[in-house]
């Protein structure tokens, strides 16, 4: 076979890099998203077989690349059909390790063996410009690796949620940072008889697996959102780095596609809790284990209500508000709460959703769980769109959430979440809150929700509860 | 002096002389704004889907990788080659499944 000519292989490259904007252009409603996501499988079947019609790897032996190919594709095909909804987030941290991790060995390739690539000049040199480039896309992508490892572990309930917290962490953040700047510069400027120089790109990849680790373990549970599309991003800007040391456009354009999604994302999951990028980074916050806060009222009344309680009021609602939090997820509680949506639409009453931008451990996450238990997308509302329906409805269903719900967010400066976006439940007639204790959320703070005259407290685990209600019913 | 300023120039007019590095740079940066105005018109309900899909995509690094395997026999950089690309396989295939399963549970309410 004859290899493809440079136009035809760039052209190629091309179909596929406008493919994958079309599977990402697709998102922009379910309806299209489908039709989406068979481009981006298209265009990576054209990527593939473009950068395969090459000689040189039929020559070394196509059966190994056709056996990774169908071993890693069987895991991955396997995995996809068995994972639960709600292990989504480590699901996702786990793929971006993977990507990160190819992107060490791709440069790893390029620098052991750079003819292939080529990215030598005639003296069996490799480009300054490919040295920076592959260096990049290696510690970058080693970055990706360990750091997603730790939000895997972390997410996966193998490592405590909380944060763990090294005296002088910044201090060794930075300095670690700076060597491995400095370790690109002696790459790229070793000359090619230094073999200690080239040695280098082996230290500046180990210290970015170690940076990437020392980076995330400080980061709490509750900044995970942040974390994985942080994560998300560096995996898109490792494959540009790759990207440019292969002169491949496809690469190139989708390394900055998933590099500017990622970004984007942790920019919208930042706002919603109205956190800086910098704090979140800088770790330290919210451990899972946070304790009752302190002082906020634990002596106060509260209001205790039933299932038979719950199930008079909402069957005689006009319009019942389900707000879902990340504990629904956790008690797995979606799919009875479906069957109790469904038997108040068959009393009449209408039923919405009320999705907090960062309900669950992704973004996202909470509109897939109430994907999967059926409910219709079109019932399912964003803070914005939504929040000053609270006024008119007649109850909000407040099921595993807290922290989202909080008053003081708005009132009081001094609390730790002043200023973040929340859900305006307390307008509603009557806020009808599924918790099992008094417990604060991840925030560490009580809420002057649970004390309210209009709040009745529902205490049982979400799923026990909701089974309850429609049992009531 | 003259020299840096018709560098300049060419840049600036986009025409033929750039490196090939300025080429693609000029192509990443375009990207970025594409992939920034793409995702923007994302639905909040799919970001989900569109984490798993970008996931999916960013594993075309496998490129990279197939052209790693380009080398005269084997040695560590096929290995590595062979490695990644059962990597970024798992990637490939798993994320795309994994997004059309999502994306086959959105369903529109029943008229």
């Amino acid at each position: 076979m004859s290899s493809l000519s440079p136009d035809l292989t760039a052209v190629a490259y091309l179909i596929a890099a406008v493919l994958f904007i079309l599977a990402l252009r697709g998102l922009s409603s379910p309806e299209t998203s489908r039709r989406g996501n068979i481009f981006g499988m298209v265009g990576m079947l054209i990527a593939v077989l473009t950068t395969v019609w090459n000689p040189a790897i039929f020559n070394f032996g196509i059966q190994w690349v056709i056996l990774a190919v169908v071993a890693g594709g069987g895991v991955g095909l396997l995995i996809a059909r068995r994972i639960p909804m709600t292990a989504m987030p480590q699901l996702v941290a786990a793929f971006h390790s993977l990507v990160g991790l190819a992107a060490v060995l791709v440069a790893s390739a390029a620098f052991l063996n750079p003819t292939a690539f080529p990215i030598v000049d005639a003296l069996g040199a490799i480009f300054v410009a490919s040295r920076i480039e592959m260096s990049l896309g290696s510690a970058i992508g080693a970055i990706t690796f360990s750091g997603s490892v730790i939000a895997f572990l972390k997410l996966q309930g193998l490592m405590s949620g909380a944060p763990i917290l090294l005296p002088a962490r910044h201090l060794i953040n930075l300095a670690i940072g700076i060597a491995i700047i400095a370790m690109i510069v002696l790459f790229a400027l070793a000359e090619n008889t230094d073999a200690l120089g080239l040695h280098v790109f082996w230290w500046l990849t180990a210290l970015s697996f170690l940076i990437g680790f020392l980076l995330i373990i400080p980061i709490g549970g509750a900044d995970m959102p942040v974390v994985i599309s942080m994560l998300n991003s560096y995996s898109g800007w490792a494959a540009a780095g790759i990207g440019f040391t292969l002169g491949n456009n496809a690469l190139i354009v989708t390394g900055a596609l998933v590099g500017s999604s990622g970004a984007i994302l942790s920019y919208i999951m930042c706002k919603g809790m109205n956190r800086s990028f910098i704090s979140v980074i800088a770790g330290g916050f919210g451990g899972e284990t946070a304790g009752p806060a302190a002082g906020a009222g634990a002596e106060r009344p509260v209001k205790q209500g039933s299932a038979d309680d719950a199930a008079f009021i909402m069957k005689n609602a006009g319009t019942v508000i389900i707000v879902p939090g990340y504990g629904m997820a956790v008690a797995q509680a979606q799919h009875a709460l479906k069957e109790m949506a469904d038997m108040l639409k068959e009393e009449g009453v209408t039923i919405k959703y009320a999705i907090h931008p960062v309900a669950g451990r992704m973004p996202g996450h909470m509109n897939v769980l109430l994907a999967e238990a059926s409910v219709p997308y079109d019932e399912v509302f964003e803070l914005e769109d939504i929040n000053t329906d609270f006024a008119n409805a007649d109850v909000a269903f407040v099921i595993g959430a807290n922290d989202v719900t909080n008053p003081a967010a708005k009132t009081d400066t001094s609390s730790p979440i002043y200023g973040m976006p929340v859900l305006d439940v307390e307008n509603a007639k009557t806020v009808l809150f599924v918790k099992r204790s008094l417990g604060s959320g991840y925030a560490g703070i009580g809420n002057e929700l649970f004390f309210r005259d209009n709040t009745m407290m529902l205490f049982q685990d979400a799923k026990k509860m909701t089974e309850e209600i429609v049992k009531a019913m | 002096m003259s020299a840096i300023l018709m560098t300049a120039a060419a840049g600036v007019a986009g025409a033929a002389g750039a490196s090939p590095f300025i080429e693609q740079l000029s192509i990443f940066v375009l990207a970025i704004f594409v992939g920034y105005y793409v995702v923007w018109s994302v639905t909040p309900a799919l970001h989900t889907p569109l984490m798993s899909v970008t996931n999916a995509i960013s594993s075309v690094i496998i490129v990279g990788a197939l052209i790693a395997t380009g080398g005269e026999g084997f040695n560590a950089a096929t290995i590595l080659g062979l490695i990644a690309i059962g990597l970024a396989s798992v990637n490939i295939f798993g994320g795309f499944a994994v997004t059309q399963r999502m994306l086959g549970m959105y369903k529109k309410k029943e008229k």
